[in-house]
């Protein structure tokens, strides 16, 4: 009894003892926890207040930066059934030539790509033979040169990028070969572009040396100054040569020269779709008729008689 | 030309039946190409190249300009 008194004793001394050590360890990591969350509400609080304060002078996601946008025009190859107009192709090709060859080149276009489009055979091979392309060297190595023909590309106005941009302050004329499939708004864009330029920038704001305000430009600064004013070139077929109009016409012949395949594209599509749903309207019909006698059986359960 | 007719001619022979496959499928793809052709480009009269070809007064030529 005795014994077994003091061992009850000593045990529940320790086992006091035990659970004092217990208790103090979690009021320690409960108050460790506390701060902790306390920490970051506070680190988090302190973020969202610094971000907020400067979005309030960013200058993300306005139309200044990512260019104004452009309206949408109506284009004569707008519709699913329309073509391009081949006589602005025409007049598009003289402004391109009169106009952007001086600094833009078109290096994807062959100039036979031309011919049946918007010149006739005899008119590009004239328009070709007046550039001169490298030739096979002669007998004693000396380089030569010959006359274009018809699958020489259209030669660009520069050597090379670095020739390029020495002679423009430094900035790249883009090729102009892909141009309306490489800018957001396509022809739109490029109409806007080409007659957006405003007399004045507007008050407040900067641009670099030598650069032009666009709104439609992202960023506002471009390198290309306005260059479309009325009565530029002298069309053939007597058209009134109005900034617009200019700018209407290489558009189109910009995105003829990203799209050569459009005509015959929506031609093709047309002939398509035409087949493709009478096909579908056909497999229709044949499954119709294949499950009919399927789906209109009926079963039907005659029980057995029972014995008497 | 009943049902039973069309197949004693077309259909009951087989190198009759392929035939009249490969030959109708000849005809129906000219047929069909020209016919939308002539809706594609009545539809877009004016714009065309040969409409600009001949308001230009590009002479005929010889050589093949497609």
């Amino acid at each position: 009894m005795f014994s077994k008194s003091i061992f009850n004793r000593v045990a529940s001394k320790a086992a006091a003892r035990t659970m004092a050590t217990a208790a103090g360890t979690s009021a320690k990591a409960a108050s460790s926890s506390k701060f902790l969350i306390t920490g970051a509400a506070l680190a988090g609080v302190t973020a969202s207040g610094l971000l907020y304060a400067d979005s309030l002078t960013a200058n993300a996601m306005t139309a200044a930066e990512h260019g104004l946008h452009s309206p949408e025009f109506d284009w004569p190859q707008n519709g699913p059934f329309e073509t391009f107009d081949h006589a602005s192709i025409r007049r598009g090709y003289q402004v391109y030539r009169e106009v952007c060859a001086a600094c833009h080149s078109l290096d994807r276009v062959a100039w036979r790509t031309l011919v049946g489009v918007s010149h006739t055979n005899s008119e590009v091979k004239a328009m070709a033979e007046e550039f001169e392309y490298d030739d096979e060297p002669d007998d004693d190595g000396n380089p030569k040169k010959r006359p274009g023909k018809l699958a020489d590309n259209i030669p660009g106005p520069y050597p090379n990028e670095q020739a390029a941009r020495a002679a423009n302050q430094g900035a790249l004329p883009p090729d102009l070969s892909l141009i309306v499939k490489a800018r957001h708004g396509g022809s739109d864009y490029i109409f806007s572009l080409l007659t957006g330029y405003p007399e004045e920038p507007p008050e407040g704001v900067v641009l670099p040396v030598g650069a032009n305000y666009n709104p439609y430009f992202p960023g506002g600064s471009i390198a290309m100054g306005r260059v479309l004013f009325d009565d530029l070139v002298e069309y053939e077929d007597g058209t009134p040569a109005t900034t617009s109009q200019m700018a209407k016409d290489v558009t189109q012949f910009l995105n003829w020269a990203s799209e050569p395949e459009h005509d015959e594209r929506k031609r093709q599509g047309l002939k398509a779709i035409i087949i493709l749903s009478s096909l579908y309207l056909l497999s229709v019909w044949v499954k119709k008729f294949k499950w009919a006698g399927i789906k209109t059986r009926k079963f039907t359960f005659t029980p057995p008689k029972p014995r008497k | 030309m009943s049902f039973a007719s069309v197949y004693k001619v077309l259909f009951k022979r087989n190198s009759i039946f392929v035939g009249t496959v490969f030959v109708g499928a000849f005809l129906f793809q000219t047929t069909f190409d020209s016919a939308i052709t002539k809706w594609y480009e009545n539809h877009n009269k004016g714009k065309l190249w040969k409409d600009v070809k001949a308001r230009i007064g590009a002479p005929e030529e010889a050589e093949d300009d497609e």
